[in-house]
Formats: structure tokens, sequence, C-alpha cells
């Protein structure tokens, strides 16, 4: 140990104040890593072991209340259920892939008419950015209001123009499509915000040129605008991508526990929350939750790549 | 050296402040924190006691801290704060029907055995027996109810003397009239419908047929010919002549809703939630609206009569004395009375017997309700541990039936679920 050595070239004994200030020195780089080591050990590294660790055992009732170490039966059990986990995984894929296709698309469309300054821009773009600032659960309360079969607003609207009510949210088959809406009402826009931020920094050359060559305005979309837009589309689908594999608020406040009375929207989220907090089967809840911490990673990672390559 | 000065003086206040509370904290440990921290469901009953807590307050000199949640919320808290053992809770409100076993169970639930026998004129004696069982695990008194209920069946007055029908006593009658009086606008009949919410109301249907969810063995019963009827019945009722476009979704407030809406004939749910169909600021049939008791099925009238809430302390509360006086309080003959005749129906046999518990009910309510208490059931669920999951199991033949499912093979299914379900949690 060589915690003394500066105090002792001067030729008296170190300060406790300067042994530390030397101490702190050498170790500066993981003294100021600390706060954040800290943070992620605690809130990240320490409940994702816990579940890990839960997931391993036939925990049940209270978490305090003793448990076995049951190894990987929850998975197995888990894994071979068809009636609640595996049609949660479509649905949660579904959900995902269908919102996210949707966002994309309409994002763009939104984000390339606002792209050229126009009067009235400011209050255009206010107005598109307003869903965004509501809370999931309002949003998701709200809509209910508005699809609720009997006295809301969404069937006496069709029933002016003569359409014969839908039934939305109560339907088995038409309550995923709809909170898939609900999901696209509400998070287009930030895709429009990416996407525009995105476009507002590309370099007018490229186009110009394929302007002169006389290449058409579709054209030039595809064959310019697009490909060098890749790189933001797709961090655009990795952030909604991820929040979207997650979605639980507007799926909770719409339709409850088990997502209905069939598990008409029971994504991944919504049947771990049901598993915990309903059943309180603690165990079996930990095992989904790894598996979909998983389903999250793996997709993530794809997408990364893509992203790699397509930067190159 | 004047700054270090400084630092000395800061350090000192800040050592002779952390002195203090500890003193404070020190001698108030003894007889527990003056603060009694509780946590009450959105109920008609939370907001009388809200009302009354200065009074509670000004007479003890202790201070409430007062968490108000939804039904949902509530019962998540619990999950969370009482599974870390947290000691943020002194009071709790909860159902002992649907979460009292398990919270019991895992050690929740402060004993409160000698609590209730102390005082003779707060009278433990003076409470129903059905409640007090509800609140009693392994004969230990781990709650005190407070509010009571059972079904009852609400109507519309003007529909029935319009189309001249007399009030439906057997669930055929019910069924006859609610056919005549349903039409484009108007449902026959209408209840809840989601899996798990419609199973307290759909049980008082299921005994009333003759059936149960498990006989005195503890095997399952939604599978029998009397399970099967009742399913159908219920399921039918609302298929048939229930609202248009109706949801398999629908709790309390949406059947409510459409009952209120004057969008419903007949309307079966709980008697405590009578003052949501009778106050003129929510209710658009608030003057029409008629209550008789559960009409007869072929083994009579046997709705439900349960302790919907109860209070209890949480066993990890360092303030029990004092969450116990506030229990005391709450739940005395004088507030039972009071929060009676705000439209709470309370579980003191004394407040019932009282003209004065009574006199501000609509009369046939009254009248339904003394009915009701007599040749009720105990419960309105299955009495298991995991509530949650075997509502969901015994509710799956409701909703094949409303949606015009065969309900009888649904009820084989879910028959055999249920088995599984009770042999497992053995």
């Amino acid at each position: 140990m060589s915690v003394l050595t500066p105090a002792r070239t001067s030729g008296r004994p170190a300060s406790a104040q300067e042994n530390f200030s030397a101490w702190a020195n050498r170790h500066r780089k993981w003294l100021f890593a600390a706060p954040a080591m800290i943070f992620v050990g605690v809130l990240i590294i320490f409940p994702l072991a816990w579940t890990l660790y839960l997931s391993l055992t036939d925990s049940q009732g209270s978490v305090r209340a003793a448990s076995d170490f049951v190894g990987l039966e929850n998975y197995f059990t888990v894994l071979t259920d068809t009636e609640r986990f595996w049609p949660a995984v479509g649905r949660t894929l579904s959900f995902t892939l269908v919102a996210l296709a949707c966002e994309i698309i309409l994002g763009m469309c939104i984000a390339l008419l606002l792209w050229r300054p126009f009067r009235g821009e400011k209050w255009v773009r206010v107005a598109i950015l307003l869903p965004l600032v509501a809370t999931p659960v309002a949003v998701g309360m709200m809509w209910r209001l508005i699809f609720d079969p009997n006295i809301g607003f969404a069937n006496q609207l069709l029933g002016l123009v003569g359409i014969p009510p839908q039934p939305w949210l109560s339907g088995q088959d038409s309550a995923l499509p709809t909170t898939i809406f609900m999901d696209v009402w509400q998070w287009t826009p930030m895709v429009v915000l990416i996407l525009l931020a995105g476009l507002t920094s590309l370099s007018e050359e490229p186009d110009e040129a394929a302007r002169m060559d006389g290449a058409t305005a579709v054209q030039r979309f595809f064959y310019v605008t697009l490909p060098l837009m890749m790189p933001t589309v797709i961090v655009a689908i990795l952030l909604r991508g991820i929040d979207a594999l997650k979605t639980f608020d507007i799926l909770y406040a719409t339709k409850g526990k088990g997502g209905g009375s069939f598990h008409e929207v029971e994504t991944l989220n919504v049947y771990a929350y049901g598993l915990s907090f309903d059943y309180n089967q603690y165990g079996l809840s930990s095992a989904v939750l790894i598996l979909f911490f998983m389903i999250i990673v793996g997709s993530m990672w794809l997408l990364t790549m893509r992203k790699k390559a397509v930067s190159k | 050296m004047k700054r270090r000065s400084v630092v000395k003086y800061a350090a000192v206040a800040a050592a002779l402040s952390l002195g203090l509370t500890a003193c404070g904290g020190g001698s108030s440990e003894s007889k527990g924190s003056d603060t009694v921290r509780v946590t009450l469901a959105n109920h008609v009953w939370t907001e009388g006691i809200k009302a009354a807590i200065p009074e509670f307050e000004k007479s003890t000199g202790l201070k409430v801290e007062l968490t108000q949640l939804g039904e949902d919320q509530l019962s998540d808290q619990y999950n969370v704060k009482l599974n870390a053992g947290s000691d943020e809770i002194d009071v709790m409100m909860y159902r002992p029907l649907q979460e009292g076993k398990a919270f019991a169970r895992n050690g929740y639930l402060a004993d409160l055995t000698s609590k209730v026998a102390e005082d003779a004129s707060w009278n433990w004696k003076d409470y129903q027996d059905g409640p007090v069982k509800a609140t009693t695990y392994e004969d230990k008194v781990t709650g005190v109810p407070i509010i009571t209920e059972r079904e009852v069946l609400y109507y519309r007055k003007d529909l029935l003397k319009a189309a001249g029908i007399e009030v439906p006593k057997t669930m055929e009658e019910l069924e006859a009239a609610a056919k005549k009086l349903s039409s484009a606008d108007t449902a026959g009949f209408v209840a809840r419908t989601g899996k798990s919410a419609a199973v307290t109301q759909f049980s008082s249907f299921l005994y009333s047929f003759g059936g149960d969810f498990t006989d005195e063995n503890g095997k399952s019963t939604v599978g029998t010919e009397e399970a099967k009827k009742a399913y159908a019945f219920y399921g039918g009722l609302i298929k048939n002549y229930g609202p248009k476009n109706v949801s398999t979704d629908m709790s309390w407030p949406e059947a409510m809703a459409i009952f209120t809406q004057g969008k419903a004939a007949f309307y079966t749910e709980a008697d405590s939630l009578y003052k949501n169909a009778t106050d003129p600021a929510k209710s658009k049939v608030a003057d029409t609206v008629g209550f008789a008791p559960l009409p007869a099925g072929p083994a009579g009238s046997k709705p439900y009569n349960i302790p919907s809430w109860g209070l209890a302390v949480n066993k990890a509360s360092a303030n029990q004395d004092n969450a116990w006086k506030f229990i005391k309080w709450a739940t005395s003959k004088e507030r039972t009375l009071e929060a009676q005749k705000a439209g709470v129906p309370g579980p003191r046999a004394s407040v019932w017997s009282d003209p004065a518990g009574t006199s501000t009910y609509p009369k046939d309510l009254a009248a339904a309700i003394a009915v009701s208490a007599e040749n009720g059931v105990g419960h309105d669920r299955p009495q298991v541990l995991t509530v949650g999951k075997a509502r969901e199991i015994v509710g799956g033949p409701i909703v094949a039936s409303i949606t015009g499912a065969d309900a009888s093979a649904a009820a084989d299914t879910a028959n055999t679920a249920f088995q599984k379900f009770l042999d497992d949690e053995k």
C-alpha cells in the first residue's frame, strides 16, 4: 500500500485529509461513477436478480412467506401454457407490430407535411403534440367513455351517418384493434417529432440533384429521402417499439384485470400483473417477467444491429 | 477560521436537532405516534367518516392521516406494502371475503380478539353473526366489519305500472316481466357482466337455484345441474333482455349507469349501492326506483348477506393502540347509526332494530333488506385464499352464457378447473 506516498515525500506525517484526497485522486474514476453505479445496482440489477430468484421458487401468497426452490419448473409451466401465456405473447407482438407500423407510416406522412414551412405551422404543431402530453391512464378512460357501446360518443356519431353501433372495446375481436388505435392516437406525435428532427437535419443537395435529373416527388422520397432517413427511422422504431411492447396503462384502464372477460387484450405485461396482484403467484409471474425481459432485450439487440448496418 | 466555526455551529445544530427528534421519537414510541395513518376505499361510508374525523381528533388529541383510494388501487397498495412488511399503514379498510383469509394467513392483520372484548359499552356482541364470522380467522378476530350488503332487485315503478305488471316474486315472473318490458330503447334487465365482477351478484341466483360454489367437503359444485340452470338463467336474462351491444366487462358502475340513465327496467345489485339510484344528482330515475327482495328460484329467495368491508390493524404497525382507538370510534354505535342513516347498511343488530336506523331508507328497501337478512347466505364468492383466480374460473360460464355459448359445457369446464384449483390450494 502506498497510500501515504505524497505526504511522506514532504517529510512529515500525512493528515487524514491529505490521505483521503490522495486516495480519492487515485480512485477518481470510480468515485465519480459511484452514484450512477449505486443507482444502477439498487434500481436495476437488484430487482432483476430478485425477480430471477423468485422465478426459481414457488413463492405465492406473500413474498415473505416461506417458499421452496423449484428450479425451472415455473418456466416449464409458463412455456407449456397455451391458454394464457402464448396467446399473450401473440397479442403483445401483434399489438407492437401493428401499432408501430401505423405510427411510423402515419408519423412519416405527417412529418413530410410539416417539413416545409407553411402558414399556421405553429398551431398545427401544437395540435399534433396534444395527445402526447396526456397521461395514458386518462387517455384510456377518455376513450373508454367515447367507445361505450350504449352511451358512448363514437356510436352516436356513427348513428348520425346511419351506421349501426359497433362493439369497439366490448367486442372480442374488436377490442385489441381499438386499443391499438388508442396507442396510435397517443404516440404518433412522438414519432412525428423524431422524424421531423431527422428531416430538418438532412442536407438539401441530394434532393436538389435528383430534382435536376427529373425525378418525381415519389421517386425522390423513396430513393433519396427515405434511405437518408433510415437511421432516424430505426431510432424511432427502437424507442417506440420498446414502449409499445410494454404498454400497460391503456390496456388496464380500458379493459381491467385479465384484459377483459375473454382476455381479449391481455398482453404479457397485463398477464404478469394479474399473476402477481390478483393471483399472488409471485414465482410464476417472475418467470413470465424474465421471459418478457428476454424478448425485449432480444428485439432491441436485433434493431441495434440493423441500425449499425444502416449507418455504415 | 471563520468558515470552520460556521461549520462547527452547523454541526452542533444538526446534532442537537437530531438529538431532539430522537428524544421526541423515543418518548412517543412507548405510547405510539400521535398520528394514525388510515387507508380507506372510495365509498359512501368513507365520505361520512371523513367528515367526522375532526371530531375524533378533537376528543383524542390524535391526528389522522387519511389516504383514500379506489378499490383496485387499494388492493394493489396492500399487496405491495404489506408484502414488504411496511409499517406505513396503521388502520386499513379491507374486504374480508376477498382478501381477509389470505391477509390473515400471511400474518398481515393484527389479532384484535382481546381488544374487541375489553370494552362492553362498545359491545362486540352487538355485531351480526355472518359479518363476525367473515372477519374471524382461525378463532381470532382480525377485523371489525363496517358495511354489510345483500342483493336486492331494483326496478322501475313507472314502467311496471304502465305495463300493468306486479313486482316479480319468482325468477319465472322476473323473466316474463323482463321480456314484456324490453323494448328498442329500454332493456328488460341489466346486471354485471364482467367475468370476475359478476360472480358476487350471480351468487344469489346460484343459491336460489339450489347451488353453491363448493359443497361441505370443499369439492367444486359449479358443474351441478342446479348451477348449470343458474348460469343459463342469469346469462340468458342479459343476453335476451339486456341492453343492446352488451359488453362483457361491466361491473357495478357501468351496469348502474345503464339503470340510472333510464335504460333498463330491472337490475339486481347490492343494496348498499342504492343511493346511486335514488340520488337525483346521479340518477335520472331517482323518483321512480322501487326495491324488492331477490325473486325466489326453485330453492327459494336466497340472496347473499355479507360484510363487504371491514377495518383491520396492520400487524407491522408500531401504533396499534391508537389504531384501535380509531377503529373503536369509527365503529361505535353512534357512528354506525350515523353511517346507516346516510345510506350505509351496517353490521350492528341494535342499529337495525332501532327505528332511526332505517328511517332514511326507502320503505320498500328496508323491507327487502329485512327479508334478505333473514334468509341470506354468508358468502358471495368462493371462500378460498386466492379469491381473484377462483372468481375468474367460476365466472367463466356466466360470460359464456351471456354471449350465447353453451353454458352447460362451460360449467363442466369450469367445474374441472375449479376442482383442480381447490386441490392445488390445499
